[in-house]
């Protein structure tokens, strides 16, 4: 790893030098934007590494609330430097009802060969019927398991495939049987709980986000999650990053985003299985976080927009994007045995879960605007009443979900999947 | 939150100069106010202006004039909880920490050689930052930290024991006080050496000669004169114990919400800033009331100084 690192210091370093010369004429060619891969030597892979053989692209980056504004400045001043664009799934949706994004089913039609999965494919059509982005590339979040849990799963259980009765099953056993409750969620200050509450749990027992929020089945998962609590490491509401108490022993079966294992993987990556998450009656749900491509309408060289997407979509860039950037191939390809050994366990699991019988996509909230912190709050701040309060689960669902209708309604965000698509604001029934 | 400006003018109680004797000539009237200009410049700038903002921004919701940020604030899951928590970090930790420093500082008085350093040593706390603090002392009371290696090195438990933990909300509680007042017990040290050093020697000389016991000379001479002090060194403490944050935060995270931890958990994740602002105005209010109470109680009449 460590010549792996030089190695990449050393283009990053030489690319700076070769691509800081033109930057005179760089307003001329394919500007491609993107809000992802911003970390400057990331970026300078991209653009020596994963973009070499493209047609010739100035690749520059932008924080997500710049690149909104930007958009929308191109957009009405009518003049466009930008073609190509990369960007989460939620921070595109907003420029195609503004007319932003140019559709591309012809794109979509040259590279279906390379077998991108229908489910993300759709994801890119924002519930129309034409195509508005190419999936780029994909991170999600999985379930990471050290081996010493193993001889503690519940008989019959398949730790690729569990069930969120096996997880409870499997954490009470341990805790049982060597005295320490060793299954944990980040649920810290900086822990992305949130997501696991309103992007695994929930669509996992109710098959919804926002609509089934109070449902008789919400009821009932609150209770068993609140059992379920019982074999969580009471240290779990400190822990922000999965890997720490990975590392430290503290923790045998952690759920966390791909990234915040990295370091425990890549320490001892002999230790661990990564696996799909639990599923639940509704399905196994999981949160892809996928980044897409989409062609701004009037683009300056749409040709050569084209041209870059269908050279990143090529399993060979899409093997080199892993390597070099830790986020997953769309395509379906195989990963070469060479990868770092944490990151080819973490793509063994991420495959796992989009290839699960029963995967369940669910989308990041989309169309909250400046209201997705107080959503994500609406799951933390239930969770807090039902299982470390001990709140009646009916009365604080109803209240709850008082709330989220008020940040619904104010935003006026229509449903994303799983829930089905509304007219108007997303129902909380 | 950078109230604690404010009352750094009680600290002129303990160095009050000379009062000027003779009328100033008529041309330098003007010169200490220009000389104070600046100061008063960037504090209007700088203090001011924000403050009258964030106030400003706690009552305008949607753009419109309302008290809906404070209502949200005021029933918001966490919010009771902060208050209380709060509330009894300062009452068991102040009056902690003033003994303490007290005690530090009357000892500090009796010694001869070596007292700038030993004064040195008990204040390097000042210089860490409220974080670093924080983590030094999860270093400490964490699973796999030092506290958990010693006892079990010295077979007292089996295995890592949590303590900072919602399960284990007394020991949390502990463990942030005993932080706190590690961390923040030498800021009322300093203040209250000072206050020592100007009680002039003749009285406690004065006090042997009748023969009175050391308590009594504690009691009636060292207390009373040090009333000034000790009304600048709790209003300081005071006001910046309400708004504890960071090492709250290192240690208890969500367990132990507090005030200004709850501002700063609206304005970063919640992104709603006009509860955020609600909450540092409240923090303002409270702040303001304390430090009233303090020069209200702890009044010193001007004739009864040296």
């Amino acid at each position: 790893m460590t010549t792996f690192r030089a190695a990449a210091l050393a283009a990053s370093l030489l690319g700076l030098a070769v691509v800081s010369a033109p930057s005179g004429a760089q307003a001329q060619g394919l500007v491609f934007l993107s809000t992802q891969l911003r970390p400057i030597e990331e970026a300078q892979r991209v653009r020596d590494l994963l973009l070499k053989g493209a047609p010739k692209t100035t690749f520059i980056v932008d924080e997500p609330s710049a690149f909104a504004v930007r958009m929308k400045a191109e957009l009405d001043a009518g003049r466009h430097t930008v073609s190509l664009v990369g960007a989460l799934h939620g921070e595109l949706q907003p420029l195609a009802p503004a007319g932003g994004l140019d559709t591309v089913d012809d794109v979509a039609e040259k590279v279906k060969e390379r077998g991108i999965p229908a489910g993300l494919m759709e994801l890119g059509k924002f519930g129309g019927k034409s195509q508005l982005y190419i999936p780029w590339m994909q991170a999600t979040y999985v379930l990471v398991v050290k081996k010493d849990a193993l001889p503690f799963l519940p008989a019959g259980a398949d730790v690729d495939a569990l069930t969120y009765e096996q997880l409870a099953q499997w954490a009470k056993a341990i805790a049982e049987k060597t005295g320490e409750r060793r299954l944990g969620f980040p649920a810290g200050p900086k822990g992305l709980f949130a997501r696991f509450l309103q992007g695994y749990l929930y669509p996992s027992h109710t098959g919804s986000t926002v609509s089934e929020f109070r449902s008789p089945e919400a009821e009932k998962m609150w209770i068993d999650f609140k059992a379920l609590w019982a074999q969580v490491n009471p240290n779990s509401t400190s822990y922000d990053f999965m890997q720490d108490p990975l590392q430290a022993g503290e923790v045998w079966i952690a759920w966390d985003h791909i990234s915040r294992f990295k370091e425990a993987l890549h320490a001892s990556p002999g230790d661990y299985l990564v696996v799909a998450p639990p599923a639940g009656p509704k399905g196994r749900a999981y949160m892809p976080v996928v980044v897409g491509l989409g062609i701004v309408k009037g683009a300056p060289d749409r040709a050569g927009a084209v041209g870059v997407i269908e050279h990143l979509s090529k399993p060979e860039t899409q093997l080199l994007t892993v390597a070099e950037t830790g986020f997953f191939p769309v395509v379906d390809v195989k990963l070469p045995p060479d990868l770092p050994p944490g990151i080819k366990l973490l793509a063994e699991g991420v495959a796992k879960t989009e290839h699960a019988k029963d995967a369940l996509v669910v989308l990041l909230p989309v169309g909250l605007a400046d209201k997705g912190g107080e959503f994500n709050k609406i799951f933390t701040d239930t969770f807090q009443r039902v299982v470390l309060r001990g709140e009646p689960v009916r009365a604080t669902l109803d209240a709850q979900a008082g709330a989220m209708r008020d940040i619904i309604n104010a935003t006026k965000a229509p449903c994303w999947a799983p829930d089905k698509p509304s007219e108007g604001p997303c129902p909380v029934k | 939150m950078s109230l604690g400006r404010v009352d750094a003018g009680g600290m002129t109680a303990i160095a009050k100069p000379p009062r000027a004797r003779r009328e100033p000539r008529e041309g330098s009237r003007l010169l200490p106010y220009l000389l104070v200009a600046p100061a008063i410049a960037f504090l209007a700038l700088f203090f001011l202006v924000p403050l009258a903002q964030t106030v400003l921004l706690s009552v305008t919701a949607d753009g419109a004039l309302s008290f809906g940020n404070y209502a949200r604030m005021a029933n918001d899951l966490n919010f009771a909880a902060a208050i209380r928590d709060t509330f009894m970090l300062v009452v068991a930790v102040i009056p902690l920490q003033v003994a303490l420093a007290l005690a530090m500082g009357v000892m500090l008085q009796k010694l001869g050689r070596g007292r700038d350093l030993v004064l040195w040593i008990w204040t390097i706390p000042l210089g860490v930052s409220d974080l670093a603090a924080g983590l030094v002392w999860l270093a400490i009371l964490q699973n796999s930290g030092y506290l958990n290696s010693a006892l079990y090195g010295l077979g007292l438990i089996t295995g890592p024991t949590p303590w900072l933990n919602a399960e284990t909300p007394l020991t949390l509680f502990a463990g942030i006080a005993l932080a706190e007042i590690w961390r923040a017990t030498a800021i009322v040290l300093v203040i209250l050496v000072a206050g020592l050093q100007l009680i002039p020697k003749e009285f406690g000389e004065a006090a042997d000669i009748f023969g009175a016991t050391p308590w009594t000379k504690f009691r009636r001479i060292t207390l009373p004169l040090l009333k000034p002090s000790l009304q600048s060194a709790l209003i300081l403490r005071t006001v910046l114990a309400f708004e504890v944050f960071a090492a709250v935060y290192a240690l208890g995270g969500r367990n132990f919400p507090v005030i200004a931890g709850e501002a700063f958990i609206w304005q970063s994740e919640n992104q709603n800033y006009g509860v955020a602002a609600a909450y540092a105005v409240l923090i303002m209010a409270i702040s303001l009331a304390a430090t009233l109470v303090y020069l209200k109680a702890l009044r010193t009449r001007p004739e009864t100084l040296p």
